[in-house]
């Protein structure tokens, strides 16, 4: 029973956590075309802020509330992955729009760039953070041990949907996004500065990749190449869930995780991998637009 | 618009595609090689040239960057002493960018383009059996500074690393005569964990341990919480880790986080030295063991003007490590090799090394003329709260060398 409950949890956990990655490529790839091969090094800027921020809390803040360092670098490796996102779109993405091929290559070579400079700032060898203390321990149901992180994490990620799917939907701002997306020369027609639009909106894809790399900062490795180690899983969720479909992501994330966890259990990891990517390439074969596919009203 | 949307999506995808296709495969850049070249030969004029061939970036990079600094600071060390036979050596550094065909591309660059006269590299087997064949079809020289699975044994590698019966075999014994008969095996899928879980599946059976499970996970794998619930299942009581890489931060952070600590079960690792203990963190390694030939702890004079040398060199806050120790060691002992032969030459090194001795910082260490691998002591340290090994058990004296564990009668069959 025990088992039962820890693999399905596990399940939904793995879920999350490509959710997590995959979110905020669902914007920029997803919503925008935009093929971002750095989307990774922004994770890995997510996670060298946290990094950053523990440090400063250790020297400069009374030891007493240094279990709020965790707190404080979620907003922070947000604002850092939307401001070299921002600098991103404004000094190469703008140009290469309609241009996939070429934008993949410019990115790539932006995301090595970026990671010689965390190695360069930081070192190569990997860096530690020690998680709060209050994230310690697990809730026990059953037998099971549900550890607090990665509870921790399906309630991060939760909230990051949320606040997307209201952003969306429901502010002005969010509304231009997807009137932007959804007909670019209509939108602009009526008085919509798409520039502005393309800008904020690939800051936001890449403030969310920073929060992914904050999380990720308690499961996994800090250093320079993390990054790389998403990246496929992300493009994979995204392509799988539908692109333009924020839905179409959960459901890919949590169907990718919870069959990546079964085949594991019954094989081995890298057996696993093999099994979901089979899936995944046959499950594209007679659904190539993927889970849920975005319907857009413009006209032909 | 919805043509021109579809069209647009499909063209987004392939490129897509391509893009993971790319990650995947790595940067395997083709370096195109003039063969006929004529330069220079490696030690014409006042300096020799030597190969520094390690992954300063990706994966490895996290453990590799430290051998380089060990290798350029013991061929410093002897540059200042006056040098190899009167010349300086000149260091050459490659990348071979965590890659097994680009370290193969790289050797080659370096035997047949620069023309050095040996090459300090590697760590990952892959990255050795990759180089393996451009060394023998080249007659070049590698000094190889890894721990390793043992049952190889090429004329063109020094192996100044240990082989098994080195590290896995005496820390098999220690933990089934010290803390228990049932092991789960884990490790990264690659040629040096599956070969060394052969190697201890056969040695349990012979000496009564138990198996209970044995799980791979790819290089870089990040989420290790499935093969914790195998363990759960399993109920070990000691597991043997052979993983590589960042796989051994994820994997030891979720271990913590599913409630499992050194008290519960013991995990023994063998590719976890003091930089990687940072790298994961104290907090969560205390209390585990890791077998080594050398920890920074090691009490010698040798050590302490090592150690202290290091830090000088590299800052305050830098570990030294066996794989460290190791690296700077192939230096002193090629350099020891050819003022012997008198010769740069590969075969007149070759010749030469059998018997070399090196007052190294973890101890004396011999090379053995039939295998060209070193004698080495052995030790078991446990983790404490600074990051530094308390050594629990050493081999009293060095071991000969055995890399295809012909003394053990439970490996026959196993090569």
């Amino acid at each position: 029973m025990a088992v039962v409950i820890t693999q399905l949890f596990n399940g939904i956990s793995l879920g999350s956590i490509l959710l997590l990655i995959a979110l905020g490529l669902a914007i920029t790839f997803g919503l925008m075309n935009v093929i971002n091969m750095a989307h990774g090094e922004f994770i890995m800027a997510g996670a060298y802020t946290t990094y950053v921020v523990q440090q400063a809390f250790s020297h400069y803040v009374p030891a007493s509330l240094f279990n709020y360092y965790y707190v404080a670098a979620i907003p922070l490796s947000f604002l850092i992955g939307a401001l070299l996102g921002f600098i991103l779109e404004k000094t190469l993405i703008r140009f290469l729009y309609h241009r996939p091929l070429d934008s993949l290559l410019a990115t790539w070579g932006v995301s090595l760039i970026l990671q010689q400079v965390a190695r360069s700032i930081f070192g190569a060898p990997n860096v530690a953070v020690t998680s709060p203390t209050w994230l310690d321990g697990g809730l026990t149901i059953a037998g099971a041990v549900l550890p607090y992180k990665r509870l921790f994490i399906i309630a991060l990620v939760t909230i990051c949907m949320v606040s997307l799917y209201l952003y969306l939907d429901k502010t002005a701002a969010g509304r231009k996004m997807r009137a932007v997306t959804m007909n670019r020369s209509m939108a602009s027609s009526l008085g919509v500065s798409t520039k502005k639009v393309d800008a904020t909106a690939f800051a936001i894809g890449s403030g969310l990749a920073g929060v992914a790399g904050c999380a990720l900062t308690v499961l996994g490795p800090i250093g320079s190449t993390i990054g790389t180690y998403y990246i496929v899983d992300a493009f994979m969720i995204v392509i799988l869930g539908g692109i333009g479909s924020l839905i179409g992501t959960v459901f890919g994330a949590l169907s990718v995780g919870m069959l990546g966890t079964i085949a594991e259990f019954w094989s081995g990891a890298s057996m696993a991998k093999v099994i979901v990517f089979v899936a995944i390439i046959a499950f594209l074969q007679f659904k190539p637009a993927g889970l849920l596919s975005a319907r857009t009203r413009s006209l032909e | 618009m919805t043509v021109l949307r579809k069209l647009w999506s499909k063209q987004t995808m392939i490129a897509a595609i391509s893009a993971a296709a790319l990650t995947l495969s790595g940067c395997a850049a083709s370096n195109a090689l003039n063969e006929e070249e004529d330069t220079p030969a490696a030690d014409t004029g006042d300096t020799v040239k030597v190969g520094v061939l390690h992954s300063l970036s990706g994966t490895m990079a996290i453990s590799e960057v430290s051998l380089r600094d060990a290798e350029l600071m013991a061929i410093e060390e002897i540059n200042a002493e006056g040098g190899v036979l009167g010349k300086q050596i000149e260091p050459i550094v490659e990348d071979g960018a965590s890659d097994w065909p680009t370290f193969a591309e790289k050797a080659k660059k370096l035997l047949q383009k620069d023309e050095v006269a040996t090459v300090f590299g590697g760590w990952t087997s892959a990255s050795r059996k990759a180089m393996l064949p451009v060394f023998e079809q080249n007659n070049g020289l590698l000094w190889y500074p890894v721990q390793y699975e043992g049952m190889e044994s090429s004329p063109n590698i020094f192996y100044t690393g240990a082989t098994t019966n080195q590290q896995i075999v005496p820390s098999v014994t220690w933990l089934l005569e010290n803390k228990g008969k049932s092991f789960f095996l884990i490790g990264s899928d690659y040629v040096f964990p599956r070969t060394a879980n052969k190697e201890i599946k056969a040695q349990l059976e012979a000496e009564d341990g138990t198996l209970v499970g044995e799980e791979y996970t790819p290089l870089g794998h990040t989420d290790y919480s499935t093969l914790i619930s195998k363990i759960k299942e399993e109920k070990p009581e000691v597991i043997y880790n052979t993983l590589n890489g960042d796989s051994n931060v994820a994997f030891f952070k979720q271990l913590k986080d599913a409630g499992i600590t050194a008290d519960d079960i013991t995990v023994l690792s063998v590719s976890i030295a003091e930089e990687e203990i940072r790298g994961i963190g104290t907090d969560i390694l205390t209390g585990h063991y890791a077998a080594w030939n050398y920890f920074q702890t090691t009490d010698t004079p040798e050590n302490e003007k090592f150690v202290a040398a290091y830090k000088k060199a590299y800052g305050d806050d830098r570990v030294t490590g066996d794989p460290i120790e190791a690296a700077y060691n192939a230096v002193y002992l090629w350099a020891a090799a050819v003022e012997k032969a008198e010769s740069f030459d590969v075969d007149a090194v070759k010749e030469a090394a059998g018997g070399i001795e090196f007052k190294a910082p973890g101890g004396t260490v011999t090379i053995d003329g039939d295998n060209q691998h070193t004698y080495k002591t052995v030790r078991v340290g446990e983790i404490q709260a600074d990051g530094q090994f308390k050594e629990v058990w050493n081999s009293g004296e060095p071991v000969k060398p055995d890399p295809y564990l012909e003394t053990y009668p439970w490996a026959e069959g196993l090569n």
